[in-house]
């Protein structure tokens, strides 16, 4: 039987810091927490209606880190019929932990860094949860 | 009102593709475009909000000339923009741009090391070269 891997999404918004917040935190659990658990795919490409990223989140679970309420990555996720079972939101995060100042596109600064760690434990367990649910 | 050049802006939609080094080239050489080499020339247009059905995304790419920067050869900014706006004046696709400079690698998508941001910069030079095209047109008109 084949693997279930959690598919984590970014939004990747590039205009705002906040974008690449949920776009590191989505990395710091893919490539380092749960690496063997969870894998990422291209959001243009799922929206784009590319076959393989559909079928990918329509048989995964699926978590969504949004950078704003605007959550394209949810609603992207929603309208492609995936199987979205957590989503987070970097300002959310961000009104729980009101001294960071995340700053930076290209290169998050130390405070946009903290804040993609405390999402990214936050993915991390909730991967867990998912597994264990699962088993 | 007429339009001045100064009002002009050209709109650079990157595919930022999460899964590839070179989603995270195309995101980093759109940025460097912006904040360095054409800051007072160009904007940037987030490709999820605008698939997503952003209204003033989608208006902007209407009216002004984008260009989409895609990381590989699916173009999926490319395609984004032009189902729901209209075709961009221009395509880079990073892969392509690579094969000028066998030199650089890409491997890392979290964070680009120096060589990594070498090449950035190489496909941030060919995005400002064509907005200098898009606007030397507009300025003959």
């Amino acid at each position: 039987m084949k693997k279930l891997e959690v598919v984590v999404i970014p939004c990747s918004g590039i205009g705002k810091s906040l974008g690449t917040v949920g776009r590191v935190a989505t990395y710091k659990v893919t490539d380092t927490l749960r690496l063997k658990e969870t894998r990422t795919v291209c959001l243009a490409l799922l929206t784009a209606g590319d076959s393989d990223a559909l079928k990918l989140v329509k048989e995964n679970p699926c978590i969504a880190v949004d950078g704003c309420p605007a959550q394209c990555s949810r609603k992207n996720i929603e309208v492609s019929e995936g199987n979205l079972v957590y989503s987070i939101t970097v300002t959310d995060v961000l009104r729980r932990n009101r001294t960071l100042k995340p700053e930076g596109v290209i290169e998050l600064n130390d405070q946009g860094n903290k804040l993609a760690e405390i999402i990214a434990e936050d993915v991390a367990d909730k991967v867990d949860e998912i597994l264990r649910g699962k088993k | 009102m007429s339009m001045t050049l100064a009002d002009y802006k050209v709109g650079i939609i990157c595919c930022s593709g999460e899964d590839f080094p070179e989603g995270t080239i195309s995101r980093v050489a759109t940025r460097l475009v912006l904040e360095k080499l054409r800051p007072d020339e160009t904007v940037t247009l987030c490709l999820p909000l605008f698939l997503a059905g952003g209204e003033d995304e989608r208006a902007f790419a209407r009216v002004f000339p984008t260009i989409a920067v895609d990381g590989c050869s699916k173009k999926c900014a490319e395609m984004g923009t032009r189902k729901f706006s209209g075709k961009p004046v221009a395509t880079i696709v990073v892969s392509e741009v690579m094969k000028k400079y066998p030199q650089f690698k890409a491997k890392s998508r979290e964070k680009l090391n120096a060589e990594e941001m070498k090449l950035a910069m190489k496909v941030a030079e060919e995005i400002a070269k064509k907005v200098d095209e898009i606007l030397c047109k507009k300025t003959k008109k």
